[in-house]
């Protein structure tokens, strides 16, 4: 392991002043240890980099059940199910309330042969097995979700019915408040494990192909490799198509002035129900709804990314942006054939170019596997990130609603101040007193600390966690690091100077991934969330801490889109190569930089993103 | 001399097929262009192609083929080896030379270039046959009459026939005469460039290779001489590291001397051949470059501003106009190519860019071609797997 000193050590990351104490918001093995010596060494050899893809923002004790349930789901599939070879699982610590993420290596060359073993036959399995192991893999979703939407939280009656004696039941609703509980719990970690079920196969064939690409053509942009297995179908982008549909069929019944009357969906609804026509529309909305609008609004992975269902005003305004476009004579549709027949003719370029036989042969299969991988990378985000998660917030709500009811909280919403298990013991303090018929002691204990917790989110979210700790190793293996975080010495070395330069106030270039090709010109757009898009206008670049699919309405106005976080296989480049716009992400900050109505030149070739003015 | 751009019909409008052919009747080429019966003395450019090598030379040879394949190159035409041997013939080199030349040492550089002179003065003392010198002046004028010039300024070169010349590649080793003007100095140039068959090295080389020094033969090339705003060359692949997905374009203010023979670190362009678009600049500082000097009528050497030397030397639209020329001419000949191009110093609307040469490229072209790929096996899994181990480099 090389030990260049880019970055600082774990342990030497200070505490913000009027936070000691934080590290109990997070399970204990979360926190950089410098207790134990065996451990500190330990931590201190490891390169851990800030997990800022899913989380730009310091992590709700809560939160923490997605960041607990990937730790699992991915290292187990690397090191205990599949054996991959090179690469056990990925390790995770928190700081400051902001997640951190370190591959671990598999070290000794004859373990690594071992594994390949291993791997050649797990692996090689669900290659060849593909379609009908997703098959199976999407039903298994299905009944997940279905489970969870079925899973009652009951409330605590001030006595049991009748019936628990009539019919011999045997169980009282406190215990059945706790099993709820850890049902729910369960059945996220159970979809969790599910997620993982194809994602490291489906990388690991992406990032070979990404490799081989890279090992003929030295100079090849990493997105001309994405363009090659651009162009394929996937229900990801199926809730974007329903509101292109809720668009055309408003503007066939002319509602258009209805439905752009007001910003708030209960008063276009109400001003629909009028006429036939509107509840003809508002018919169909219905249908689009289940299961297309359990769109999460921001990546699904925090509590506060409502979904479309949540807050009908969201898809609403898209609605509208898309009814706009129509009037106005403009396309809404996807360029989906000339993107194909970009995607095919610039593989076929590559392909004519490669010079050896075998390397051709490798190149048809790497690419064959890629693309057969593609729809599932896609895909998963719809059934877990989207469907299931937004599902689960609100099941967590109701659980909220409960502990708001006994005043062990003040409101619904403080509910993500305590953690998962903080949560069953104050259900246990809850119900053995709702039993026992004494007052329970979470009122004198959880509004206080509650308070603190929320002063100490407020100081997470002032602090700018570095990108990365301790020592970069001179080889990454595993094929999530590769990918999604796109880590490269080159990568981390741009974030370096953009925070020096950010330090002299002096920026004039920004550099992340060539996402998708083309150079775009024009005036920036800083959206934060996706409510803000609807300021977007028409010929603006984008600038975001990142994207996902609820933000797909504003790819119809951009030129080009800047994001902070993501890789070439993220949703924002996806999008991007998929409307033929130029992207540039994972630039570590342009948000912090680009100010609306900056000029920006933006070369999705290259990653550059350069402050005109 | 004005801009060549600003010239009416200068080049690059298709090939140009001349209105007088003097002998015999035209043949169909093999790429459906039309050919001159290989007895021409002189021919256009047009009308040679990659065939004509025994006929034109290399450098005329693939002037001809980059035309025909419709590639923006500056007019002009050959005198051909026929051209050569008539004039051979009226001076009489088969009788005089053989005394000078026998017994000559390969080692003997005094006497190889006393030699050399003897026959050269000979050469340049020559008047020219009549129909050969009827026919350059025609070809000449009609060349005038097309860039809309009394006298249009040319480029004499010698093309060689392969093995005849020592370092006959196309490489532009041989006689170059810059700015030629009217019938009388172009003769006079163009007897230059047959008496440098006889230059001490030439006779030398002959002499240790076994060739008769009287069977030798060259072509003679007479070209529109352009001026250029900018110029250099270009690779259809990255010749750094053989990436053939990319093209490379060096590049200077001015003349392409400064490019070729490496006095200016030059501008250098990565240009992805896929999408055609420009990956990477690198604009370091040029301290020289050479253009035209209209006083002296020459090509001149001169000192870059600062400005204007560490500003890049073509815009973007030329970067991606040339590079889709190279994948153009690469796509003609198969394989990727070595290109020398310039861009003439017309109006910065209507800067027009043309090739000068192109070759094949010769050093990564002819590598061991064997696979790259990280997985010996023969399915996507060991790939991957293979990938896996090699892992990514983060230094």
């Amino acid at each position: 392991m090389a030990s260049k000193k880019l970055f600082p050590s774990p342990h030497e990351i200070d505490t913000i002043p009027g936070t000691e104490g934080w590290q109990r918001m997070y399970p204990y093995h979360y926190t950089f240890s410098t207790t134990y010596p065996e451990r500190t060494e330990y931590e201190e050899g490891m390169f851990w980099f800030y997990d800022g893809l899913h989380y730009p923002e310091p992590v709700y004790p809560f939160d923490l059940i997605w960041d607990e349930a990937w730790y699992l789901a991915l290292s187990q599939y690397n090191t205990r199910i599949f054996s991959v070879p090179p690469a056990y699982g990925i390790d995770h610590r928190i700081v400051n309330g902001y997640a951190y993420i370190a591959p671990v290596a598999v070290k000794d060359p004859r373990e690594v042969e071992a594994r390949a073993a291993q791997f050649r036959e797990r692996a090689g399995y669900y290659y060849d097995n593909w379609e009908p192991l997703v098959a199976k893999w999407e039903q298994k979703l299905k009944d997940t979700i279905a489970r969870l939407e079925q899973l009652e939280i009951p409330r605590l009656p001030e006595m049991e019915d009748r019936s628990v004696v009539t019919e011999g039941v045997g169980e009282s609703k406190g215990y059945r408040l706790l099993k709820a509980y850890d049902d729910l719990i369960n059945l996220g970690i159970l979809c969790w494990q599910y997620h993982f079920e194809f994602l490291n196969l489906a990388y690991a064939a992406y990032v070979s192909f990404l490799d081989l690409c890279q090992r003929v053509f030295p100079d090849v942009p990493s997105q001309s490799v994405t363009q090659m297995i651009s162009g394929i179908d996937v229900i990801m982008y199926q809730p974007d198509e329903e509101l292109k549909n809720l668009a055309r069929s408003a503007v066939e019944l002319a509602l258009e002035k209805v439905l752009s009357s007001s910003g708030s969906f209960a008063e276009v609804e109400a001003a629909l129900l009028k006429s036939a026509a509107g509840r003809k529309w508002l018919a169909e909305l219905e249908r689009a709804r289940y299961p297309w609008f359990h769109i999460s609004t921001g990546t699904g992975w925090y509590h506060h990314d409502r979904s479309w269902n949540d807050n009908l005003d969201v898809p609403l305004a898209s609605i509208c942006m898309y009814v706009g476009k129509i009037k106005l004579g403009q396309s809404i549709e996807r360029p989906l054939a000339e993107v194909r027949k970009q995607r095919d003719r610039v593989t076929a370029e590559y392909r004519a170019l490669i010079g050896s036989a075998e390397d051709r042969a490798a190149f048809d299969q790497l690419l064959e596997t890629a693309r057969k991988v593609f729809s599932y990378v896609e895909n998963h985000l719809f059934y877990v990130e989207h469907w299931f998660h937004s599902l689960f917030w609100n099941k967590v709500r109701e659980v909220g609603a409960i502990l708001k009811e006994y005043g062990f909280i003040g409101d619904i919403e403080e509910v993500w101040y305590l953690r998962r298990a903080e949560i069953k013991e104050a259900l246990w303090d809850l119900v053995c007193a709702w039993a026992t018929g004494i007052k329970p002691c979470g009122p004198l204990v959880w509004p206080k600390e509650i308070a603190w917790r929320k002063e100490v989110m407020r100081k997470f979210h002032e602090w700018r966690p570095p990108p990365a700790l301790g020592r970069v190793p001179e080889v990454i293996q595993e094929p999530f690091t590769m990918v999604l975080w796109g880590v490269t010495n080159a990568s981390f070395n741009s974030w370096a100077k953009l925070r020096e330069a950010q330090a002299a106030g002096d920026v004039r270039e920004i550099v992340g991934f060539a996402a998708s090709p083309g150079m775009a010109e024009g005036p920036a757009r800083v959206c934060r969330s996706v409510e803000e898009i609807r300021h977007l206008q028409d010929g603006e670049i984008l600038v975001a801490p990142t994207t996902s699919p609820s933000w797909a309405p504003a790819f119809v106005k951009i030129k080009a889109c800047v994001t902070d976080v993501g890789g070439v296989m993220c949703h924002a480049a996806i999008v991007c190569r998929e409307y033929g716009m130029p992207a540039v992400v994972g630039t570590g900050g342009a948000t912090a930089i680009v100010k609306t109505g900056m000029t920006l030149r933006v070369n999705g070739s290259t990653g550059e993103v350069t402050i005109a003015q | 001399m004005t801009c060549s751009g600003k010239e009416s019909g200068a080049w690059g409008e298709g090939p140009q097929v001349p209105v007088r052919t003097t002998r015999g009747a035209p043949a169909n080429g093999p790429w459906g262009f039309t050919m001159k019966r290989s007895d021409a003395l002189v021919c256009w450019f047009q009308e040679c192609g990659r065939n004509s090598v025994q006929q034109v030379g290399g450098k005329n040879a693939s002037l001809g083929e980059l035309i025909n394949a419709e590639v923006p190159v500056p007019p002009g035409f050959a005198v051909t080896t026929a051209g050569w041997r008539s004039f051979f013939a009226a001076a009489g080199i088969a009788e005089t030379a053989p005394a000078v030349l026998a017994k000559l040492d390969a080692n003997d550089m005094d006497a190889l270039e006393q030699a050399g002179r003897t026959i050269r003065a000979g050469i340049e003392a020559t008047a020219f046959p009549t129909e050969l010198r009827d026919e350059i002046h025609a070809y000449y004028q009609q060349l005038s009459d097309r860039c809309g010039s009394p006298a249009v300024p040319v480029a004499v070169r010698s093309s060689a026939t392969a093995e005849d010349l020592p370092g006959a590649s196309f490489a532009g080793q041989q006689d170059t005469y810059l700015w030629i003007e009217g019938t009388d100095a172009l003769l006079t140039h163009i007897a230059r460039c047959f008496a440098s068959l006889f230059t001490a090295r030439a006779i030398a080389y002959r002499i240790r290779m076994g060739f008769d020094h009287l069977r030798v033969s060259l072509s003679v090339g007479v070209q529109k001489m352009a001026n250029a705003a900018a110029a250099g060359v270009m690779f259809t692949l990255n010749p750094s590291n053989g990436d053939r997905s990319s093209i490379v374009i060096n590049s200077n203010f001015g003349f392409g001397e400064s490019v070729v023979s490496g006095e200016v670190t030059p501008d250098e362009f990565l240009v992805n051949k896929i999408s055609l678009e420009l990956l990477r600049r690198t604009v370091p500082r040029k301290a020289i470059y050479y253009a035209f000097d209209p006083e002296r009528r020459a090509c001149v050497r001169s000192e870059l501003p600062v400005e204007r030397g560490t500003a890049a030397s073509l815009l973007d639209a030329d970067i991606l106009e040339l590079a889709r020329m190279g994948k153009r001419i690469e796509s003609h000949y198969g394989c990727p190519m070595d290109i020398e191009w310039a861009i003439d110093c017309g109006a910065a609307s209507d800067r027009k860019i043309f090739i000068l040469q192109a070759r094949p490229e010769t050093v990564w072209s002819n590598r061991d071609t064997s696979g790259v790929a990280a997985g010996k096996g023969k399915s996507a899994l060991e790939h991957i797997m293979a990938s896996m181990l090699a892992g990514k480099r983060l230094s």
